[in-house]
């Protein structure tokens, strides 16, 4: 899943200006999960731009909903008048969401609520952690099933380097378990430490972002869309 | 020869190799490097420059060597993974060995987090094992990466680091192993403080024959304060310094503590190059290059080899 934090309250006021009506739009997938942009916290949020404004003394009128997913043009059928509505909408659904917003409705102007920062999984009660890069190339079956791109902080392919320490990794070792520890001993247990000696070669990285945009043509779909 | 580095005729003649560092300046004042270069000039075999050292922006590895080669002194330009990319690395190569460099430390870098642009992208296209494997392939096979043939010569004796003191340790033996796979020639070691954990790390290392495959240089530092060994043992992340090192620094007054770590450094020196298969000795003075005379001719590494 795609996780994603909140902005912090006064940048999103900063961005709302002077906009009289707010519509506050959640997104019942990914960011649900990881609370951050789910109807739970369209109302809180919406809460607290309210009694920000009033504090104020200005004028806002905030109205909230929640889509099921904000990446599929047909869950906005429902909302569409209303988003209409307001001034501008503030997304907090992931980047994703935001700019299928901006291309449905070119005249609304809508607002990104979150920060979008990884693929990942909530790894347990607050705590959501990144997992995969999307590189576009998978090497899991090398590295025991823990990835290097997402999990080491220098995405090293042949680790672990030097800065680890108990299993953490030095650019934080609060949070940061090393990926290479990880691996090691994940390769020890399965009886495949000889995976461990061989050289990784250097990453075809073409596939990444580093390649470019990357969107995926189905030629198979795309006859199905014709024929239907 | 590979080279013809200075460094490389030092350990083909089968002499203790003795290495220093030197870290630019943060600017262009080169009378930094010249001062510092003073004061190790024919007191060790070369000298390492370091790439934008714990991610701080200083005058380049490649210029600080050009710098140093124009003053008789033999580099050690050291490369990290962390700012370029497999272009700008082949590159800065061809630009290297061109101005004369022969020796090179692949390096991953440390992460730019520890740095003063914490803010930056970094790189990280390819790993220090897959640098040592690019650059042996120029030099060996005359080829980039990509496969094209490179127009001139290419040599150069291929260094890296390793940390016997980073986890996992089971990992640290494999690890060297690997380097020697992609065509290392030589080692430079983490500074060792931990001397039990080094010897088993050499025993790892003799009992599958690799001291024999590339020449190990055991990196020292010397302590200047109790304040320093605290420092580097709490937040040097792979560096760990025991108790008792920690004890005798704390145990002498402050004016006296510079001395104490010199001593420990000479009595280190004498342990590490008893050890088997240790070719070298590198010594990281941080800040302290005007006492590398004094520090090398305590622990007996003088007078060094000279070549025609």
């Amino acid at each position: 899943m795609i996780i994603a934090e909140q902005k912090p309250l006064e940048e999103i006021r900063e961005m709302l200006g002077d906009a009289k009506k707010v519509m506050v739009l959640g997104c019942g997938a990914c960011v649900t999960i990881c609370f951050a942009g789910g109807s739970k916290e369209v109302g809180i949020l919406s809460s607290q731009l309210r009694i920000a404004a009033k504090k104020d003394g200005k004028e806002l009128e905030v109205i909230e909903d929640t889509i099921e997913r904000q990446c599929e043009n047909e869950f906005f059928e429902s909302v569409k008048d209303k988003m209409k509505e307001a001034d501008v909408v503030l997304s907090i659904a992931c980047g994703v969401g935001v700019q299928t917003i901006a291309e449905l409705f070119p005249d609304i102007i809508v607002l990104p609520g979150l920060n979008t920062t990884s693929f990942g999984r909530p790894k347990e009660p607050g705590v959501f952690a990144e997992y995969c890069g999307g590189c576009g190339d998978c090497i899991l079956d090398l590295t025991g099933g823990i990835c290097p791109i997402a999990r080491c902080s220098k995405s090293l392919l042949n680790g672990p380097c030097g800065g680890s320490e108990n299993g953490m990794c030095e650019v934080d070792p609060k949070t940061i378990q090393c990926a290479w520890h990880l691996i090691f001993e994940k390769l020890e247990k399965m009886g495949r430490l000889d995976q461990i000696e061989k050289i990784n070669p250097p990453k075809d990285w073409s596939n990444s972002m580093s390649g470019g945009v990357r969107n995926i043509v189905r030629e198979d779909l795309l006859e199905v869309k014709l024929e239907s | 020869m590979k080279s013809n580095s200075n460094l490389e005729k030092v350990f083909a003649s089968g002499q203790l190799a003795v290495t220093g560092e030197l870290g630019p300046p943060k600017g262009t004042n080169i009378k930094v490097i010249e001062e510092k270069a003073k004061h190790l000039k024919g007191m060790v075999d070369a000298v390492n420059l370091t790439d934008n050292q714990t991610a701080i922006v200083r005058l380049s590895s490649i210029a600080s060597a050009k710098i140093l080669l124009d003053i008789g002194l033999e580099p050690v330009m050291q490369m990290v993974c962390r700012d370029r990319n497999r272009l700008a690395m082949q590159s800065d190569l061809f630009g290297a060995v061109a101005l004369g460099v022969r020796n090179m430390l692949c390096l991953s870098g440390d992460h730019q987090v520890f740095g003063n642009h914490p803010q930056a992208k970094n790189v990280y296209d390819i790993d220090s094992v897959q640098m040592i494997n690019m650059v042996k392939t120029m030099r060996d096979e005359g080829k980039l990466l990509s496969g094209d043939e490179i127009d001139g010569e290419f040599k150069m004796f291929i260094g890296a680091a390793e940390n016997p003191f980073g986890d996992p340790f089971a990992s640290r033996v494999p690890r060297l192993a690997k380097k020697i796979a992609a065509g290392v020639d030589f080692i430079q070691t983490q500074c060792i403080y931990d001397m039990e954990r080094f010897k088993k790390w050499m025993e790892g290392a003799r009992a599958r024959g690799l001291h024999e495959k590339c020449f190990i240089m055991a990196g020292v530092t010397p302590l200047k304060s109790a304040g320093m060994a605290n420092y580097m043992n709490n937040k040097v992340s792979g560096i760990s310094i025991p108790e008792d090192i920690i004890k005798r620094m704390k145990g002498v007054p402050k004016e006296q503590q510079a001395e104490e770590g010199i001593k420990i450094m000479v009595e280190q020196i004498d342990e590490l190059r008893k050890v088997e298969g240790v070719k070298g000795i590198h010594l990281m003075a941080i800040e302290w290059e005007h006492r590398v005379p004094e520090l090398v001719e305590r622990a007996g590494l003088l007078p060094r080899p000279k070549f025609d």
